[in-house]
């Protein structure tokens, strides 16, 4: 098997929370033993690999830790511990701090969710698309303005188009304008959050059959995350489904929406919109609410309280995420 | 049966006076609700979706005009009512949910109060018994924990714990018409079906007429009778679900089912819409405004559009449907 182009080994992320101690009440309490402030578990213990041009899904609800690990791997966050090697290099030892002149920050590049928010409104989009390719790459004037028709030449945008600002342009436009600025550095992994959730559907299969050829014309791997599962199965090969800061389910996308195998991964599925009633009939609901995220019980399975299957088990002993099948994981006592 | 419309919106413009000229937002929008029957208004972004429920609402922004149309509802023409008048039909008898709920509520007075505050003004509740039927409306709506969360405020609650509070504040007095604008955008997709299944089970119960706003085609088939295809402040089909599914007869329609993901579809057969919106501030708007994009068009399509009646409760604004 050739070697993995990024290998996430046990990340985690834990945010400490509530208020620290002030400097009068530090001053005056240093005798008294120090409770430990309640700490939020975002990513708890990720392991994960991405092949050369494989394209993997990560789903989940909102809250359940995909931003903050697209934000680990691609730099953003530190880590509280675990690894993330890009290409055999350890990513995690850099700080996030200084990332951005590191020259490893062009092999990671991303695509934001809300092209509209993610430009520079006083940028035009020529040079929206040469700020990271001034930044990471040396480059001549007049290369750099070859390279930013190229670009545009590539994600199909009309290269008059380029001395517009962002609220000249369209959805589709400022879609296309996200994506060559992530490609000008020419990353070999691209984090696509959610591309086209702000798009019109005529808009999203344009832009996402372009990233369908840039990844083959570039040979790009991408990590892709989205909620809308119908998307994430017609664009991945691999998909990660996250729930409460543990990767639950992960396996071949085609695999995983046919049989899904967690609780979660099934509600998941279920809850995509059917036309045909016939469709409709064994779908499984979620009732109740998450549990929390603060300093989680350690023993009792994440989805414990929202499982139509929850036993006494669960609560007893977390499911870790075991082989099931050639390809698949899952983290569940029944599975 | 014999169907009796709830809402029958007939003839309706609306224009948007700019500086950059009169905006034709909606031209001749005509369509029916009936009682107990959920139709889904669907269509790209400035299709006039959300123009068409804001109008019948009476919540237009200063900046449109209805220049035709009446709204009947219940014998009454809501388009010519008084502010007054409006009034007191919206949050009784009309209802809307609106699509952002972290923004629609109010952030700084628990939602108890708020909906209370809907009893008290349109259900003839007294401030006295209202925080309880306050809290019945929150277990109506399958919040655990009800009398701890009437006190909470919208930013303690999530996205899904708002939506479920706006669904009680509309339906507090059992309106005869909902209109829910995108009421699950942003929500995750576990999320947005049980909300679905919760406003679909309430309309259900007390014969309420819906009318759903939506650009997500498959959300629509699933939870609406009918649906209506907008496009570009202009109606292009109305029929039944699956009906629509199985034969649109609209080029318009059939181009968006093409470009819809779903189950069975791959990448490279998905198509996408050539071309975009006309600009509807053009004095010389073609009649039918999908004409600069249709593979189909024909000399004939600069008459006035037609409507033809291609089947049960299946109509057509098309020369040359397909």
């Amino acid at each position: 098997m050739t070697e993995a182009l990024l290998d996430v080994a046990e990340l985690a992320k834990r945010f400490t929370i509530g208020a620290k101690d002030g400097l009068l009440k530090r001053a005056t309490s240093f005798r008294k033993p120090v409770a430990p402030l309640p700490q939020l578990h975002a990513v708890d213990e990720v392991s994960f690999t991405i092949g050369r041009g494989e394209t993997v899904g990560l789903v989940g609800e909102s809250g359940c830790g995909k931003s903050t690990l697209v934000r680990l791997i691609n730099r953003l966050l530190d880590p509280t511990s675990g690894s993330i090697r890009l290409g055999g290099v350890e990513l995690a030892d850099f700080k996030a701090r200084n990332f951005a002149a590191n020259p490893y920050r062009a092999r990671i590049q991303m695509v934001f969710q809300d092209a509209g928010d993610s430009l520079n409104p006083r940028y035009t989009a020529a040079d929206a698309i040469a700020d990271p390719v001034r930044r990471l790459k040396k480059m001549s004037g007049a290369e750099l303005a070859a390279r930013v028709g190229e670009l545009a030449d590539m994600t199909g945008l009309p290269r008059e188009l380029l001395s517009r600002f962002p609220h000249q342009l369209s959805g589709g436009q400022k879609a296309r304008v996200g994506i060559a600025r992530a490609i000008a550095v020419e990353p070999e992994l691209l984090i696509l959050d959610e591309p086209t959730a702000a798009l019109d559907v005529s808009v999203q299969v344009v832009i996402l059959q372009l990233l369908q050829q840039l990844k083959r014309e570039l040979g790009m791997s991408y990590l892709f995350v989205s909620h809308d599962l119908n998307v994430v199965r017609l664009l991945c090969d691999r998909v990660l489904v996250m729930y409460l800061g543990k990767v639950v389910e992960q396996g071949p996308a085609a695999e995983v929406f046919a049989d899904p195998k967690h609780p979660y991964t099934r509600a998941l599925i279920s809850a995509i919109p059917q036309a045909e009633p016939e469709q409709r009939a064994g779908r499984l609901r979620l009732s109740g609410e998450p549990r929390s995220p603060i300093d989680p019980d350690p023993t009792v399975c994440r989805f414990y309280g929202r499982c139509p299957k929850g036993t006494p088990r669960c609560a007893e002993e977390m499911p870790l995420l075991r082989p099931a099948g050639a390809a698949r994981q899952v983290a569940c006592h029944f599975a | 049966m014999t169907a009796v419309p709830a809402l029958s919106v007939e003839d309706l413009s609306v224009e948007f006076r700019t500086r950059s000229g009169v905006v034709k937002v909606l031209e001749h929008v005509g369509f029916s609700v009936d009682k107990g029957e959920t139709v889904a208004l669907v269509g790209e972004s400035g299709s006039g979706k959300s123009v068409t429920a804001f109008a019948v609402m009476g919540i237009l922004d200063a900046a449109g005009k209805v220049t035709s149309g009446r709204a009947l509802f219940g014998g009454i023409d809501l388009l010519a009512l008084s502010e007054h008048d409006l009034a007191e039909q919206r949050g009784r008898e009309l209802s809307m949910i609106f699509q952002n709920p972290r923004t629609a509520l109010n952030p700084i007075r628990r939602v108890g109060r708020q909906i209370a505050d809907v009893l008290v003004r349109h259900g003839g509740a007294t401030r006295a018994d209202a925080p309880r039927a306050a809290i019945e409306m929150l277990k109506r709506v399958r919040i655990p924990d009800p009398e701890r969360r009437a006190e909470a405020y919208p930013f303690e609650l999530s996205g899904g714990m708002c939506q479920r509070i706006m669904i009680a504040i509309a339906l507090a007095c059992r309106p005869a018409l909902l209109i829910a604008d995108e009421p699950t955008t942003g929500l995750d997709v576990t999320t947005q079906a049980v909300i679905m299944d919760l406003i679909g089970e309430l309309a259900g119960d007390s014969g309420m007429a819906t009318i759903f706003i939506t650009h997500d085609l498959a959300l629509a088939a699933e939870y609406c009778d009918r649906i209506v295809v907008m496009h570009a402040g202009h109606i292009v089909e109305a029929a039944p679900g699956r009906e629509l599914f199985a034969h649109p007869r609209h080029p318009y329609s059939a181009k968006l089912l093409a470009a819809t993901p779903g189950e069975t579809v791959a990448l490279e057969d998905l198509a996408s819409i050539p071309g975009g919106l006309p600009d509807l501030r053009r004095p010389d708007l073609p009649a039918c405004r999908y004409s600069g994009r249709c593979e189909r068009r024909l000399d004939q399509c600069a008459q006035p559009l037609p409507q033809h009646t291609v089947g049960e409760r299946h109509v057509v604004a098309c020369w040359n449907p397909l």
